[in-house]
């Protein structure tokens, strides 16, 4: 028991250390850029807003939350003293607090990611499970080969072809923005609609590039457990080839999968930025590359924080999963 | 030599693997060579935009006239290079927190696989982009520095445990016993152990490194203004709209066919060798 308590306290202060260091990045970032960014900014400000010197270079400390004139250390403490009160400050280019364009944007990202992970999910291992029952019929080899294809593929590429061949050339899917400007958001029919069919290119692009590489998974894995001694219990037993499949395989062989799904949800939520940038999509990572674009430090480090946090937590789940999972792994922690 | 020769047996034995090493050097000799051969073709030539492939340019014409075939041969060294420079500073840097942290154990053993785990956790993609806001990547080598800083931690922590396995095996306990010094075991006794086992991971980074470098790129983050794939895309998708017409695509498409084959031959060399070194996968 006290040896289980070690490992997650251990976890936890990884956890702890990653989101600080994730946290402390931006701040570095602005502390390394040449020059005085301050000054910089605050120049901008006087051009774009029309405010006076002093009026600027106080707006501008307070935007990168950046005082030149006090010490490292004092600039640290105050910086995380914010940071813990969930201050964000305000984006530089939009002026809205970026606390809420969090709010606004992290919903998109949510909502494209779970779907489309599911469904690739679900369908591999299907598919996975069909060809560990039927190895010797042609969807074997083509899902092999389908898998080397479409793992050779960075997603963004195969997002970009979606958008020449069903947007340019067949013009059958919209190819930027999650809805259309006429429709009103909200819990009606028409908005809903909209949604679903804005956001199917991105959800392809995911289904496609990921669905192979679960198929591959579960079949491997589902082959390794009907070696297993019990499956031939269970055969000798004369249980049904239903049963076999579903509860004794098809139980077992799903556990590994499990992890590797909460790592690759956090792993495909860090990429974000390139699929939400071809497809114009509002998420976190379309707002990333947008803060980095226009040198917008309040604005990135939200985000950045935002995505740390997501795949700090889908790796917290894959542990968590495991140990639940797998008895073993209790017993040896 | 002998190594050499029974390494090349193993691939000639594994079908995916000699198809895999049959791409990768057809595309090292492209980077080599090609740029050699093919004349560099900078000048415009607006008269010629955007045309479709012909006897004089078999790959068309760029958005402002240029051969997109000599683009394309002379955009491989830079992709290969910016590749091979990550894949060989990860394998360093890898190697080296590995076997320390394998080696001696105890606090420093902790503390670096802490900050292994950190780096592993840390989404590696948005921390290249902030960082290619503060540096400027102009050229190969800084790039490929920029890409393996965050590239490292799983191989070091696979390397680790390697170590940890080899350590007292009887080969590795025998010279020890024979007094033999640490550098020697380490690069005489451990190392060759691990050779295979590297070298497939060195394959594997070096497509990650494509993948992110021209991911890069295409989000118009690194200012590069050399020949490599993901410019050629990123142009083809902000100043010609290839996207939205037809008669660029070509153009596009391109750089995009070169990073697929590239990438497959590295899947497939990679996994080849996995499998004709570990017999009990295959099996």
């Amino acid at each position: 028991m006290m040896k289980i308590v070690e490992v997650w306290v251990k976890k936890l202060a990884i956890l702890v250390a990653t989101i600080l260091f994730a946290t402390s990045i931006t701040f570095f970032v602005i502390r390394l850029m040449p020059g005085d960014p301050v000054d910089t900014m605050a120049m901008s400000l006087i051009t774009n807003e029309g405010l006076d010197y002093n009026q600027a270079y106080e707006k501008a400390k307070a935007l990168l939350n950046y005082d030149p004139d006090k010490s490292f250390g004092e600039q640290y403490m105050s910086y995380l003293k914010d940071l813990s009160k969930l201050e964000l400050g305000e984006s530089m280019s939009s002026k809205q607090p970026v606390i809420k364009v969090i709010a606004g944007a992290l919903p998109w990202t949510l909502f494209i990611l779970t779907i489309s992970v599911t469904i690739a999910f679900v369908l591999g291992v299907l598919i996975g499970m069909y060809i560990a029952w039927n190895r010797n019929t042609l969807i074997d080899p083509i899902v092999s080969v389908y898998a080397s294809i479409s793992g050779s593929l960075p997603d963004y590429i195969v997002g970009l072809l979606l958008v020449v061949l069903f947007s340019t050339k067949l013009r059958w899917f919209p190819s930027r923005g999650a809805y259309s400007s006429q429709v009103t958001p909200g819990f009606n029919f028409l908005f809903i609609k909209d949604v679903l069919y804005h956001s199917f290119l991105p959800m392809l692009t995911y289904v496609i590039t990921g669905l192979g590489s679960w198929a591959l998974f579960m079949k491997g894995s589902a082959v390794s457990v009907l070696s297993e001694d019990y499956i031939m219990a269970a055969r000798a037993r004369g249980l049904s080839e239903k049963r076999i499949r579903k509860t004794y395989v098809g139980r077992n062989a799903i556990l590994p999968l499990i992890t590797s799904l909460a790592i690759s949800f956090g792993a495909l939520f860090g990429g974000s930025p390139l699929i939400e940038n071809l497809f114009a999509y509002p998420g976190v990572g379309f707002y990333l590359n947008r803060a980095i674009a226009a040198r917008d430090y309040s604005l990135m480090q939200g985000m950045f924080l935002m995505i740390t946090i997501a795949v700090v937590l889908a790796n917290l789940a894959a542990d968590f999963c495991n140990i639940l999972l797998d008895p073993r792994i209790k017993d040896k922690a | 030599m002998k190594r050499f020769k029974a390494f090349f047996k193993v691939i000639r034995k594994n079908k995916q693997a000699f198809i895999g090493m049959l791409i990768l050097i057809m595309f090292f000799l492209m980077a080599t060579v090609g740029p050699e051969i093919i004349p560099e073709e900078i000048t415009t030539n607006y008269e010629q935009r955007l045309q479709a492939p012909s006897l004089e340019h078999p790959f068309g014409t760029d958005y402002a006239g240029r051969d997109t075939f000599s683009q394309f041969v002379h955009g491989s060294r830079n992709v290969l290079l910016v590749a091979f420079i990550t894949a060989v500073l990860t394998i360093v840097v890898a190697f080296l927190v590995g076997t320390i942290s394998g080696i001696s154990g105890g606090i420093l053993d902790d503390i670096l696989m802490g900050i292994t785990g950190i780096m592993l956790t840390v989404p590696s993609f948005p921390i290249m982009m902030v960082l290619s806001m503060i540096i400027r990547i102009d050229n190969p080598f800084l790039f490929g520095v920029v890409l393996s800083l965050w590239s490292w931690a799983g191989l070091a922590r696979s390397i680790r445990a390697q170590i940890l396995s080899l350590k007292h095996r009887d080969f590795v306990e025998a010279s020890r016993c024979l007094g033999m010094g640490l550098f020697h075991i380490i690069f005489k006794e451990m190392f060759p152990n691990m050779v295979s086992y590297i070298l497939i991971n060195f394959i594997s980074i070096m497509k990650g490194a494509i993948t992110a470098s021209v991911g890069l790129m295409v989000l118009g983050l690194v200012p590069f203004s050399a020949q490599h794939w993901g410019m050629m895309i990123n142009l083809a998708t902000s100043t010609t709209g290839a996207m939205y017409g037809s008669t660029a695509l070509i153009y596009f498409l391109v750089p995009v066919f070169g990073i697929m084959l590239f990438q497959m031959g590295c899947l497939f060399f990679a996994n080849g060798l996995d499998d004709a070194l570990n017999p009990k996968l295959s099996s």
